[in-house]
């Protein structure tokens, strides 16, 4: 099979990235060292190449109605230049997927043509092994609905810059004041001298952004911010960024059998605001007769690490199974997320890990694992 | 990248290598620096206690990079003379030194012509491309 490159391959390549197969696109899983890049985003900033998630822009009249019955979320809350991270629900109330919505400002021109104002634009950004599915459903659940769904997954380059000092490194190649950006917003702007979007989001655990550009200016960006000395992060960095950081790796945490109100996203759950969506009803049966299994942090009490699919016991008896597990370089302890039998879901419960047949002691603790400063 | 294969040691295709000491029957083990490379920054070593039995081809312990967990084999049978507690401590350190203070286990082999059908250096070194 020939695996997909982004627009940044030949720049990895040559900034010596060892590459990996990853949702059939060829990405770098690391360049100097996953603790390194993931002590610099933690210490200062760093630059991953994410050009392999998927980006639907979704235009037309009540873009935002539609998709309200796709998602848990009450997407009314938006207002434009907002963005809500949310989940795609199956009948079952299952996880198709979890994505970022961005409700966009309209074109300049709107504002002076009346017809046109009614028109919304929305940026969905997806997982990479899920965009062909998500955009199966969503084309199937948008249809008749006068809502074009433009795919730029292959089009568009996308680089995420996180850390504390991403903001000051990103600054002085755009004219608009990234002070006034908050958390999860976004705006269409100047990117050396191109057009760019720049979203405040990201999937570390720190302050940053992630920019969308064509391929030419992502690959001028990212040539001039490593030369600047920003630490380019491949997805082993990453990995380990998110867990500390406790979100979900949509396949591993998150996947069509698990439910947001098992796995720690009740949040973005919004039954009293909003009328039917799809899952709706299970998540109502889920949340009257609770849960019987939750997504929990686990922390070893030794050095072994937990990992994905390990079994998670009490007194012997199996309870529950891992579904991520590292050594976090940050904390320096092995943590992990994993189901466990809802009674047993109390932050301070004793559990165990099953490693390599041994019974290793853990215990349930506070999510995240690791908070920005 | 080129690594180091030093010729007086022997190579098992799964990246571990055998030194062994003809005079005291012993053998130490090791993994190599190719493979200390593929794994990454190491982080846990899980090594057997003196005393154990080993078989040849057998797995003796772990070694866990921040991604990956691998099986380590043994290339000999015998008991377990001594492990590696220092790197135990500190397993990151691994790589400083692959051959020397990267040692795992020390092994009391039962038959030192077990190493027959391991692989020298030359051998090794075409079979992870240099």
């Amino acid at each position: 099979m020939t695996l997909l490159q982004t627009p940044l391959y030949s720049a990895c390549v040559e900034q010596k990235a060892r590459m990996t197969e990853f949702a059939g696109w060829s990405m770098p899983v690391q360049f100097g060292g996953i603790k390194q890049e993931h002590q610099a985003v933690r210490d200062r900033a760093g630059l991953f190449d994410i050009s392999h998630m998927g980006k639907f822009e979704l235009r037309g009249p009540g873009v935002i109605a539609a998709l309200q019955r796709l998602v848990p979320s009450n997407l009314e809350r938006l207002k434009q230049g907002e963005a809500q991270y949310t989940v795609l629900l199956n009948p079952e109330g299952g996880i198709i997927d979890d994505l970022i919505v961005y409700l966009k400002s309209p074109p300049a021109s709107a504002t002076t043509n009346a017809r046109l104002s009614d028109i919304e634009t929305v940026t969905l950004i997806v997982n990479a092994a899920t965009t062909d599915k998500d955009k199966t459903w969503l084309l199937d659940h948008l249809a008749d609905t006068g809502i074009e769904l433009v795919d730029e997954s292959r089009d568009r380059a996308l680089i995420s810059i996180q850390g504390p000092a991403a903001a000051a490194l990103l600054q002085p190649h755009t004219p608009h004041n990234l002070d006034v950006l908050g958390r999860f917003a976004h705006r269409d702007t100047a990117l050396l001298g191109q057009l760019a979007w720049i979203a405040r989001t990201g999937y570390t655990g720190e302050d940053g952004f992630e920019i969308m550009t064509d391929p030419d200016t992502a690959l001028a960006l990212w040539q001039m911010l490593t030369a600047e000395g920003v630490m380019p992060c491949g997805l082993g960095a990453r990995d380990t960024l998110r867990l500390e950081a406790a979100m979900a790796l949509y396949g591993q945490d998150i996947d069509d059998t698990t439910s947001p109100l098992e796995s720690g996203l009740s949040w973005l759950v919004h039954l009293d605001e909003k009328g039917d969506f799809i899952g709706r009803s299970p998540l109502e049966t889920q949340k009257a007769q609770g849960v019987s299994r939750r997504l929990v942090g686990l922390v070893m009490e030794g050095r072994h690490i937990a990992r994905h699919g390990y079994p998670v016991l009490h007194q012997g008896d199996r309870v529950g199974t891992v579904t991520s597990g590292t050594l976090a370089p940050t904390l320096n302890l092995p943590i992990a997320l994993a189901y466990v039998a809802a009674p047993l879901a109390k932050v301070g419960q004793p559990l165990e890990v099953e490693v390599r047949g041994e019974p290793r002691a853990a215990r349930v603790v506070k999510r995240p694992f690791y908070r920005a400063k | 990248m080129a690594f180091e294969y030093p010729e007086t040691l022997k190579y098992l295709d799964s990246h571990e290598y055998a030194r062994a000491d003809e005079d005291e029957g012993m053998v130490t083990v090791g993994i190599t620096a190719f493979a200390i490379d593929q794994l990454g920054d190491i982080v846990f070593l899980e090594l057997p206690e003196i005393g154990d039995s080993l078989e040849k081809g057998e797995k003796f312990g772990t070694v866990e990079s921040v991604k990956a967990v691998e099986e380590l084999k043994s290339p000999v049978s015998g008991e377990v003379l001594e492990r590696n507690e220092a790197l135990i401590e500190a397993p990151e350190q691994i790589g400083d030194d692959p051959y020397g203070d990267g040692w795992l286990v020390k092994i009391k082999a039962s038959d030192l012509e077990e190493l027959d059908d391991t692989l020298t250096a030359d051998e090794y070194k075409d079979q992870v491309g240099g």
